[in-house]
């Protein structure tokens, strides 16, 4: 049903469905982070992932839940889209007893390993080793799980992302390096740092498949992830993906200094805004009659609700308490020196 | 004199040395559009050549810093102390190691600043103060400004001296404003603080507190509350770690008695542990009572302010430690 995009990949509505619903979770949470951290709710940095929907969420819908993931500082988008809990990562924000890391994370720290969130780094490349031995474990049990690491064409310019490359190639490893190019680590252009004119291109270096995908098309980053995951269960080896997109809002929220157009020009921010991940998905589910304007609409609003209830959730939850400071550094604690 | 902010400091130093020697240059993660603030205008005023943006590679630019250096130039490389950590192999096994490995041939003048931001909800991988670590390692000078004069004082020395040096900013400082000099006020018409120098920041009689950093400041609150008190407290800031003015703290403990030290980075070796095993060992008959270490909890900066605010050293602690001092 794809064929007039080139696409033969085989998905079924239920998935198409979650993905807008996914997509339009990551969207409106979002949104209320910007709003509420400009009212101060919360403080500190935090990395909006608006534009970008398509990318996690096309290639977590490839993935099981026995699956794992790793990931960067721009992190509330990849726990969203393989399935994680908003209240709970609200409240992480909030830096609520409740949230998903107790409070001690926050935004850059988000992790659910009920679901194979293995945990977001904020020091960049920094996760991905972490991710290549999720890998390494499931070939030496002998077991058909994926690892998946997420990093930005900023991190892709880092010697841990390249030796693990190397490392997933040669051990023949079920893993997938997903380059999220979104153009920019923080103000400098990707052509200004990386030698080759795609991150994927890279792939050739290593001896695995490079995908160049679409990342604004959630359907294209799922038909990309299928084909690397289905290598990897079947036991081929590591695939290098790179979905092309784009940041809408600025670095950082947090970050007031650099100013949005002193490095970017706003005509550009304007292009990549008329291909908006979500207008594209619902655009295609309309057109191939797979859902109605109306169904789309109530998706957005059923989400728009659950993000308002995550919300009271992390403003009705708690600090922690002072005694809590010490808790979870050790599994074995030893007397405090 | 001018009224100046940390953050502007930093920026006088680097500008008047990339304008005093031509070989000096700086690079750095967007640096060129100044992200963190201390590289305004550089761009336009020193051009591209010399004020790079870096791919985001550490290891790799840290290293060739180094390189730079051996051969003549003499980079300033800037970084956050979070970040170190992907670059320590070429920090250790490279500019700590190399001149002594090679038998002195070698010359490393090249300069980290590595920026502390902490205690504003940054988290575990953010909040790193991370200076004890190179203590333990010989072969890279320590530098810890505790304000804007300092900081650029200490800076341009960083630049001009021969031997690798990371500087660590306190970010907690970077928006704190002080007096520096202007240069036309100062007989040499430069302000440069040599290292190794530890510097007298209040004179007392019943006390003395050394400050690390931004725990400087803490500690000279701590002594206005205590002088109130009637009692009488030395501040003193070492200014640089390494090397370290033994005798300014040693002659402190043999006026005061009493030692207490404040040391914003985590308390097992720490800055502050090896300052109380030297006046242990050497200062050992001055003391009238134990020293008392004021660090950070061992435990990993949290991310929740609830729990943050209880990890590092502040005022309230300090006071305390005081009083420990005084009623043993
Ligand atoms: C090792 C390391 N160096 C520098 C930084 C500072 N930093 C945070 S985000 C960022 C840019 C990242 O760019 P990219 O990887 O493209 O991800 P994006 O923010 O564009 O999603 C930088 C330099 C960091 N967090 N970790
Ligand atoms: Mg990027």
């Amino acid at each position: 049903m794809w064929n007039d995009r080139g696409v033969t990949v085989e998905i079924d509505r239920d998935t198409l469905l979650l993905m807008l619903r996914r997509m339009w979770m990551i969207r409106n949470f979002e949104l209320k982070v910007m709003e509420v951290h400009a009212a101060g709710e919360f403080t500190g940095a935090a990395h909006p992932y608006i534009g970008e929907e398509a990318v996690a969420v096309g290639a977590c819908a490839a993935l099981e839940d026995t699956d794992y993931i790793a990931g960067n500082h721009r992190s509330h988008g990849h726990p969203i889209a393989k399935g994680g809990r908003v209240d709970k990562a609200m409240a992480e924000l909030y830096g609520r007893v409740d949230g998903y890391c107790k409070g001690k994370g926050g935004s850059m720290h988000l992790a659910d390993y009920s679901i194979g969130i293995l945990g977001e780094s904020g020091i960049l490349g920094s996760s991905v080793p972490v991710a290549v031995g999720a890998a390494l474990a499931a070939h030496i049990k002998g077991e058909k799980f994926v690892s998946l690491a997420f990093f930005g064409d900023g991190a892709s310019n880092q010697g841990a992302l390249h030796e693990s490359m190397n490392l997933a190639a040669v051990w023949n490893l079920p893993m997938i390096f997903l380059c999220e190019n979104n153009q920019y680590a923080v103000t400098t252009s990707y052509a200004e740092t990386v030698a080759v004119e795609h991150v994927s291109d890279r792939a050739s270096a290593y001896n695995m498949p490079g995908i160049l995908a679409d990342g604004q098309d959630a359907i294209a980053m799922y038909e990309a992830t299928s084909a690397a995951v289905k290598r990897a269960r079947a036991g081929e080896g590591p695939t290098l993906i790179e979905g092309l997109t784009y940041r809408y809002e600025e670095h950082s929220l947090g970050l007031g200094r650099v100013r949005r157009g002193e490095y970017r020009e706003q005509s550009e921010i304007d292009e990549w805004r008329k291909r908006d991940p979500l207008v594209i998905l619902e655009d295609t589910l309309i057109s191939q009659g797979i859902a109605t304007r109306e169904e789309c609409d109530a998706i957005n609003a059923e989400t728009v609700e659950e993000v308002e209830q995550a919300t009271d959730f992390a403003r009705n939850s708690p600090f922690p308490e002072p005694e809590e400071l010490f808790d979870d550094m050790w599994a074995n604690p030893i007397p405090l020196p | 004199m001018a009224q100046t902010v940390f953050v502007e400091a930093i920026n006088q130093a680097i500008s008047e040395e990339m304008a005093r020697d031509e070989n000096v240059f700086i690079m750095g993660e967007d640096i060129r559009r100044a992200v963190y603030g201390a590289t305004a205008d550089l761009l336009n005023d020193f051009g591209e050549k010399r004020v790079l943006d870096t791919p985001l590679s550490e290891n790799g630019f840290f290293g060739a810093a180094i390189g730079a250096s051996l051969v003549g130039m003499r980079p300033i490389v800037e970084t956050l102390t979070s970040f170190m950590w992907v670059g320590m192999d070429q920090l250790i096994s490279q500019a700590a190691k190399m001149r002594y490995m090679f038998g002195g041939q070698a010359t490393l003048p090249v300069v980290y600043r590595a920026t502390m931001f902490y205690g504003g909800g940054s988290a575990a991988h953010h909040s790193d103060r991370s200076y004890p670590m190179f203590m333990n390692m010989p072969g890279i000078k320590i530098v810890v400004p505790s304000n804007p004069a300092d900081m650029k004082g200490l800076l341009k020395a960083a630049v001009r001296d021969d031997d690798p040096t990371i500087v660590f900013e306190d970010g907690t400082l970077f928006g704190m404003r002080a007096e520096v000099p202007e240069n036309s006020e100062l007989p040499n018409g430069e302000l440069v603080v040599p290292f190794g120098e530890a510097k007298t920041v209040r004179e007392g009689a019943d006390v003395t507190i050394v400050g690390i950093g931004g725990a400087v400041n803490h500690a000279a609150a701590a002594a206005d509350q205590l002088a109130a008190e009637g009692i009488s407290v030395e501040v003193i800031d070492p200014r640089t770690l390494v090397p370290f003015d033994k005798k300014a703290v040693l002659d402190s403990v043999e006026k005061t008695g009493r030692l207490v030290v404040a040391d914003p980075a985590h308390k097992v070796c720490s800055a502050a542990s090896e300052i109380a095993s030297i006046v242990a060992e050497e200062g050992f008959w001055s003391l009238q009572a134990p020293i008392q270490k004021v660090a950070s909890e061992q435990v990993h900066i949290p991310y929740t302010p609830s729990l943050e605010k209880h990890v590092y050293p502040d005022v309230e602690k300090i006071l305390a430690a005081v009083r420990r001092t005084l009623d043993s």
